[in-house]
């Protein structure tokens, strides 16, 4: 533990105490830098992803980072079943520990291939919504009893990246923007039940991101970095936003796109 | 790190220009040499100037993806990171814990693969010698995908070949540093202000004997009799606790070529006038955060792209201390006369260390930096001049800046070519070194 992390730990109100954050999609970049600020303040991290040699690489350089302790557990994530495979997994005392489920694992498949083709749109949508679906509700339903006894000071958090793609489909990003979409409806609706018990839920929306998934892609003015755009959902963290548009301005760019008449919104080429 | 594909890579100095494939799929995991044919370099962040880390009609493999930190052992300060890891990463994660790099050059945007293939200096050079001083060990990927582990107790020449070895060696994977402890992020700074040439040479052992980071920044536009003046700017880690926090992002970034008329003798004098006369005592003591005693230009991202879309040269060369005096005189009476603005001049007496690398640039004498814009007709005759009166003194021309030097000068330069050439890695070949004659 550094000395300017306890620095900064002490400046914030209340009682801040080390964090245990499970990160499902441990290899995502974007994910990658959120947790170097989790290991820099001594957090605990677990982490979740397919390939336990590249997960131990992960582990190895948030330990020098400054996290206190880092497990790793291989698990396929978007299976049908990964969600409780997963939940069986991590022993009872760590599942107890965990104060923020961040999941940020996903698949961009070119738009139109998916469309003509079957098994890749709904591999698609069982990883982009449907299994996320899942491990949100593993947590969400564990969190629950927690949340409803008052004297337990703790929020639980279920951090999600979803993609501002999901808030308006377009002729380019149809499928991917079905599935984002339907995660950010489903979101919504499941940070209304949390209320009820104190477990929050946070819809992370950003907009083009410089990531091995956009390797591909023409980088334009409006992309950001993957550390500008972790570092950002690590300060969100700490807060108490619903919804993360990142960079801000997409809620602004979003705002308008969603305003313009149909009519007009079908006849765009992008 | 920027994951885009698409993007073509350039040097610093954006001189040359060249056509190369990239190849973009290196996984850190599963690393096949194979896959990059029979004429590759690896790139790393791409801050060398000149054409070191570029390789015309042949493919280069870029190390970012190399970016995680493997151990840190807090009692010894080995910290044992990949190639592809930023010097300004290291800081990030060492500085709070206690921990800063044992030599540092004059940006922190460049990677531990490309800090020991330049064997790159610093500051402290006459303190600390070169980056290659304090790895201990290193891990060099070959074409035929045999690992060899290189330190100076094993594979000892192969080690010595890597260090400074440019890339041509093979791949470094991973590299341990030992690491030096502060108990601050400050500087305890002083500057000095000289009137003339042969006043830097008086007062610079002086400064070398009292402080860890001495450098001179000159004014190489104004003529005789104030040729050379400038500030001598000192340093030490301030040994009194406080603070170990990491520099800040930068938040200037250059989004433009500027036109190729801004930078040029007049604008330069001018801008040279006022930062002379900035400082108006002659002597001026302060505590600065480390990031920008080290990293001046770090602060401006893109800073090259000052020089236009020409791009720009850098000339840094060693002159033994016996002719250093009239060579350095010489030079800056060249580079004043021409007119072409320099304003990144940067004057330094190495110490006596031997370098590490068959190769190193670093040897005992005083090191001079200029960069000059590229204006083909003016720049390469001005450069040519140059790089004689430095081969003429015994010195040496630095190849992580150089674009323009013959082969012929390379040889008289470094006079150990033939003992590094049977460590070059089949498959590998950069522009310089087909330039040069390595070869």
């Amino acid at each position: 533990m550094d000395r300017s992390s306890l620095f900064l730990i002490v400046c914030k109100k209340g009682w801040y105490y080390m964090k245990t954050v499970l990160v499902l999609g441990a290899t995502s970049a974007i994910v990658l830098e959120t947790i170097k600020h989790y290991a820099q303040t001594g957090a605990k991290i677990l982490l979740v992803g397919r390939d336990a040699l590249n997960l131990q690489r992960i582990a190895d350089d948030l330990k020098v980072r400054g996290a206190s302790a880092v497990n790793c557990y291989v698990n396929e994530l978007s299976g049908t079943d990964s969600a409780r495979q997963l939940f069986a997994q991590i022993p009872d005392d760590e599942k107890n520990e965990i104060d923020i489920v961040y999941i940020g694992y996903g698949l961009l498949p070119d738009n139109e291939q998916s469309i003509k083709d079957e098994p890749l749109r709904h591999a698609a949508l069982q990883v982009n919504f449907l299994s996320v679906v899942e491990h949100i509700l593993q947590w969400f339903n564990f969190f629950v009893p927690f949340g409803m006894q008052t004297n337990i000071s703790r929020n639980r958090v279920i951090a999600v990246i979803s993609s501002v793609a999901g808030l308006r489909g377009r002729r380019t990003n149809a499928v991917y923007g079905a599935a984002k979409g339907g995660l950010n409806t489903f979101l919504s609706g499941l940070r209304s039940k949390g209320t009820e018990s104190g477990v929050r839920v946070l819809t992370i929306l950003p907009g083009f991101v410089d990531t091995p998934m956009t390797a591909g892609i023409k980088k334009g003015p409006l992309f950001a970095s993957a550390e500008v755009v972790g570092k950002r959902i690590f300060q969100a963290l700490q807060g108490k936003d619903d919804v993360l548009y990142v960079p801000w301005f997409w809620r602004l760019i979003m705002l308008i796109i969603c305003l313009i008449p149909e009519k007009i919104f079908k006849k765009l080429k992008f | 790190m920027s994951y885009d594909q698409t993007q073509s890579l350039m040097s610093w100095g954006r001189y040359p220009t060249v056509k190369q494939a990239v190849y973009s799929a290196l996984s850190p995991l599963r690393i096949e040499p194979s896959a990059w044919g029979s004429n590759w370099l690896p790139y790393g962040n791409g801050r060398s100037y000149g054409d070191v880390c570029l390789n015309e009609g042949g493919i280069l493999v870029p190390t970012r993806r190399l970016d995680k930190f493997l151990s840190f052992d807090k009692q010894s300060g080995l910290l044992t990171v990949e190639s592809g890891v930023l010097l300004s990463e290291i800081l990030s994660v060492a500085v709070p814990q206690g921990f800063f790099l044992p030599v540092t050059p004059g940006t922190k945007f460049v990677t531990v693969g490309g800090a020991i293939a330049n064997d790159v200096h610093g500051k402290n050079h006459h303190r600390a010698g070169t980056f290659g001083h304090h790895v201990t060990r290193l891990s060099l990927l070959r074409s035929d995908g045999t690992i060899y582990e290189c330190s100076l107790q094993e594979n000892e020449a192969l080690f010595r070949a890597t260090v400074a070895g440019m890339g041509l060696t093979g791949l470094i994977l991973n590299a341990t540093i030992k690491m030096i402890p502060i108990v601050s992020d400050q500087i305890a700074q002083e500057t000095i202000k000289f009137e003339t040439l042969t006043e830097f040479f008086q007062i610079s052992s002086q400064s070398e004997a009292k402080y860890d980071y001495t450098v001179a920044w000159i004014d190489c536009i104004k003529a005789a009799p104030h040729l050379g003046r400038g500030h001598m700017i000192c340093g030490n880690h301030s040994d009194v606790a406080g603070t170990l926090c990491a520099g800040k992002a930068p938040k200037l970034a250059l989004p433009f070529n500027f036109p190729s008329w801004l930078l040029n003798g007049t604008t330069v004098g001018v801008f040279n006038e006022v930062y002379y006369q900035r400082q108006r005592s002659k002597l001026k003591k302060r505590s600065v955060h480390y990031d920008p005693f080290f990293y001046p230009l770090d602060g401006i991202l893109n800073w090259n792209r000052m020089y236009g879309k020409e791009g720009f040269v850098q000339f840094q060369t060693v002159i033994p201390k016996p002719e250093a005096q009239a060579a350095v005189t010489e030079i800056l009476k060249i580079a004043s006369a021409s007119g072409m603005g320099s304003f990144l001049a940067v004057l330094k007496e190495f110490g006596q260390m031997k370098s590490v690398g068959t190769l190193s640039f670093p040897r005992p004498g005083v090191t001079l930096c200029l960069d000059f814009p590229m204006r083909a007709h003016k720049t390469v005759p001005l450069m040519q001049r140059l790089e004689q009166i430095t081969v003429d003194s015994g010195g040496a021309l630095y190849s992580a800046k150089d674009a323009l030097m013959s082969a012929a000068s390379y040889a008289q330069m470094y006079p150990a070519l033939s003992e590094f050439t049977k460590w070059i890695d089949p498959h590998c070949s950069s522009s310089f070194a087909r330039r040069v004659g390595i070869i």
